[in-house]
């Protein structure tokens, strides 16, 4: 059996699952890119999943009051969207805002141990990290979940440029990056506040975010200019809020994502020297166009996918190879991966990549042929780990290279946790058959030799999960 | 913070590598090259308790009743040069200061100023100037510039090669078997597994060892002295001679010994660091005692990765610091001496620490020039880039 199907499986899924690497051992890069055919397995609808919107409105059904009404009714402003009032009434949404991440929680894990498309899936969460939206306060974690669900999933296979338009125009990217708060100072709606005495202004925070983290990268040649004006392009850009509805002139059904052109900004936008006409909700969508075409952004996404996949430093012919790509198809998605597919730099035999707690965790429970997840256990699994899904510490997203998870802490953490999952695995499999279905061809002599060494069953399997070659794919 | 840092640490560290050139005497040890023993303390060992400036005004109001009293008492510290003296418990080492084959370095640090364990023990092993700065410790690196030799290589005396030992040159370890436990063995067996593995083998070493010291600090409080970790010094040294003087034996040898983080109780005279000195004293003298003929080329340096506290707390222990002490002894160093500057006590270093007056590496560069007299050059380019 070639290493080449422990590869496909290890390094670009999301690890084997039992006797998948012989099932895919005739054709590893065949099985890797039929995966790119099937987008709709991307998807994940799970039962008992709320859309955004819907979870704007049960949110909104806790914190409605009579002051909120009143207030509503003054201020147009979507930032002092419902405030909860009170002690018992913030425990109430804390509460349901851990059953939501819950139920989103278990769906992805679930899909991600059990998917046949693992490689499509590893490219979700690649690309739901590098646009990171995350569970940080009482309303963020509402929206988490929806937002991979219905930003990243869905166009993961498609142009830069949608998936970077879905994220960032996504409610739960503009809650989490506060674009929401941010109003043009000059336009309809702050020339009446004004009259009133009332703050009303710009926040960077989205705007920032998207051209340092998701397109042109930190040293790529903006200025802080270029900042404040797609910070102003960006306005209008909200969510539909029942005080909004009249300002905004839209019957959109609540918490559904809008533009309202009384709090945009009015005018020509120019960002590095291009010029941005006054086009209304169109002048964000063409900036972003405009950003996800940019060579910077083609070197940065490139980058960061030969990170992920192949090696702390990928090596330049990749990464050059996969940049040339997406600059000369503008982007397109499905094909970066094919071209990371069939590029001989991510086939080196040796496992260079350190594997996260999200990818030892779901690779375990792949291996030891796991269907369905329990909670809450496994959740706090992944948080004593390091690693709680959707809650990526900044919008950075988590960290991809080893020096971050390999801390001694961290290890000592797997080996104690490798000690109770070994438990249940031995309950099935013995530790050598274990470690076939787990490595195949990858497994080493030395830990072979280990595993026959073994003082029992338990502690095989242990010297299993915690060798440096499945702690590596 | 930042240029208040830069000042203390550029304006007071007058130290250099070619003025240690000035101050320090190194024996003469011919062509070939000797043995070179790098003594680790884990835990961060309290610089004011083994070497004790009890001559400086400060010291007793800032130690109170940890603080040791001068030479010439019942349990008075023993003498070094003006103003210092050895804890008691180093009885060991006076003799040798007084043999003329120990010296000290006092107000000694790492380019690291801040107070972690395992970011201090990177930078003292890297010898780099930031914390992660280097991949490989500057004793492989003094390693490599050997002339080509069977003894050409570095062993660690523990469960995996330390940092120190790490790089491109030959560098093996050696670990005692322990206690029978299932999650130790375990651990051990992954430790096995790791040999080699750059990523798992360090973190999981540091793990263990921060677990021992974390028990070790345990045991400290609650005065309990027959924990593991303990007494573990002399064997560790026993061995490390065996194999430094085998046939073809390594040049260089890195020993741990953990246990020093004395956050409470930590005693004066007599106590729980009373006790780990007299262990680490009779564990140099196994050394000399195991190398027999051998420690007429061997030099020993002693390190800890910082500095503690100038004064008690209120525990009756010190917490993380900065300067710290640090010694060079062995058949090959012509000693009694004290490298460096005393920054004195009336001046902390953040209002708590002894000031990082001193490079420990120049105090490095000095034990491998003793040890196998390299050019000052070849060190200073390759071996540190400072």
């Amino acid at each position: 059996m070639s290493l080449e199907a422990t590869l496909a499986t290890n390094r670009f899924g999301l690890g084997a699952t039992p006797g998948q690497i012989a099932r895919v051992a005739a054709n590893p890069k065949d099985w890797l890119l039929a995966q790119l055919s099937t987008p709709a397995a991307a998807k994940l609808n799970g039962t008992g999943l709320r859309s955004s919107a819907e979870t704007y409105r049960a949110y909104a059904q806790y914190t409605q009051s009579q002051r909120d009404n009143r207030r509503a009714m003054q201020s147009p402003r979507p930032d002092q969207m419902n405030a909860p009032q009170d002690q018992r009434q913030l425990f109430a949404l804390a509460n349901m805002g851990a059953q939501v991440m819950g139920s989103e929680i278990e769906a992805r894990l679930t899909h991600a141990i059990t998917t046949d498309t693992p490689f499509l899936e590893r490219w979700v969460q690649f690309w739901s990290n590098r646009l990171t939206m995350a569970g940080k306060n009482l309303q963020t974690v509402f929206y988490a979940g929806a937002y991979e669900r219905e930003a990243i999933r869905p166009n993961v296979l498609g142009n830069f440029s949608s998936l970077l338009k879905a994220s960032a125009l996504h409610a739960g990217m503009l809650v989490y990056l506060d674009q929401v708060r941010s109003f043009g100072p000059n336009s309809l709606a702050a020339t009446r506040q004004r009259q009133q005495q009332r703050n009303f202004g710009l926040n960077e925070n989205l705007a920032r975010e998207i051209l340092e983290l998701h397109t042109l990268g930190p040293d790529g040649g903006y200025s802080q200019s270029d900042v404040t004006e797609f910070t102003r392009a960006l306005t209008g850009w909200t969510i539909q809020l029942p005080r909004l509805t009249r300002l905004a002139q839209s019957d959109a059904e609540l918490g559904s994502v809008i533009f309202v052109d009384a709090l945009h900004e009015p005018g020509t936008r120019t960002i590095m020297g291009t010029s941005f006409p006054q086009t209304g909700a169109g002048q964000a969508l063409a900036i972003l166009d405009w950003l996800a075409k940019q060579p910077q952004t083609a070197r940065n996404v490139a980058k960061a996918v030969a990170t992920h996949f192949v090696a702390d430093n990928p090596p330049a012919s990749l990464v050059s190879r996969l940049e040339e790509n997406f600059r000369t198809t503008g982007g397109d998605l499905k094909a970066l991966a094919q071209t990371l597919i069939n590029s001989p730099e991510a086939w080196t035999p040796a496992a260079a990549k350190f594997k996260s707690p999200n990818d030892f965790l779901l690779s375990t429970l792949r291996a030891s042929g796991t269907r369905t997840v329990s909670m809450p256990a496994l959740r706090s699994t992944f948080e004593q780990l390091g690693q709680a899904p959707f809650r990526a510490p900044s919008p950075k997203g988590w960290p991809d290279t080893a020096e971050h998870w390999a801390a001694p802490d961290a290890i000592l953490k797997r080996v104690d946790w490798s000690n109770l999952a070994a438990e249940v695995i031995t309950q099935n499999t013995s530790p050598m058959a274990f470690a076939q279905t787990a490595l195949g061809p990858a497994l080493s002599p030395q830990t072979r030799t280990a595993i026959t060494r073994a003082g029992d069953a338990r502690q095989g399997i242990v010297l299993v999960l915690m060798s440096p070659e499945f702690q590596r794919r | 913070m930042t240029n208040r840092r830069h000042f203390l640490t550029a304006g007071l560290s007058g130290l250099t590598l070619s003025m240690v050139g000035g101050t320090a005497s190194f024996a003469q040890t011919g062509v070939s090259p000797g043995k070179f023993v790098f003594v680790i303390l884990r835990g961060a060992m309290d610089g004011l308790s083994a070497i004790v400036p009890y001559g400086d005004p400060a010291y007793r109001g800032l130690r109170g009743p940890i603080a040791l009293d001068g030479p010439g008492t019942a349990n008075g510290v023993l003498p070094l040069t003006q103003g210092f003296g050895l804890h008691p418990s180093l009885r060991g080492l006076h003799q040798l200061w007084q043999d003329q084959q120990m010296s000290f370095m006092h107000a000694a640090a790492s380019a690291y100023r801040d107070r972690s364990h395992f970011d201090g023990q990177d930078v003292l092993e890297s010898g780099a100037n930031r914390v992660y700065g280097a991949p490989t410790g500057w004793l492989n690196r003094a390693i490599s510039l050997l002339p080509n030799g069977p003894s050409k290589e570095g062993i660690g005396i523990g469960r995996t090669v330390p940092l120190v030992l790490k790089g491109s040159a030959k560098a093996g370890s050696w670990a005692p078997a322990i206690a029978e436990q299932s999650d130790v063995d375990t651990l051990n067996r992954l430790m096995d597994l790791y040999a080699g593995d750059t990523i798992l083998g360090p973190a999981l070493a540091m793990a263990i060892e921060t677990d021992k010291t974390a028990a070790g600090t345990t045991m400290m409080a609650s005065g309990n002295q027959s924990g593991r970790g303990n007494a573990l010094y002399t064997p560790l040294a026993q061995a490390a001679a065996r194999i430094l003087t085998a046939p073809n034996g390594p040049a260089a040898c890195a020993i741990s010994f953990d246990g020093w983080d004395t956050h409470a109780n930590q005693g004066a005279a007599q106590g729980q660091l009373a006790n780990r000195f007299a262990q680490l004293d009779a564990a140099i003298m196994a050394l000399k005692t195991g190398l027999g003929p051998t420690w007429a080329q061997t030099t020993i340096v002693i390190a800890t990765e910082f500095g503690r506290t100038a004064r008690v707390n209120g525990t009756n222990g010190t917490d993380h610091g900065t300067g710290g002490a640090a010694f060079i002894l062995g058949g090959a160093v012509k000693g009694q001496k004290m490298i460096g500057d005393w920054p004195g006590l009336s001046r902390l270093y953040q209002d708590r620490d002894v000031i990082p007056a001193n490079d420990i590496r120049t105090l490095f560069a000095t034990g491998i020039r003793t040890a196998w007299g390299l050019e000052e050059a070849a060190i200073r380019a390759q071996v540190f880039s400072i």
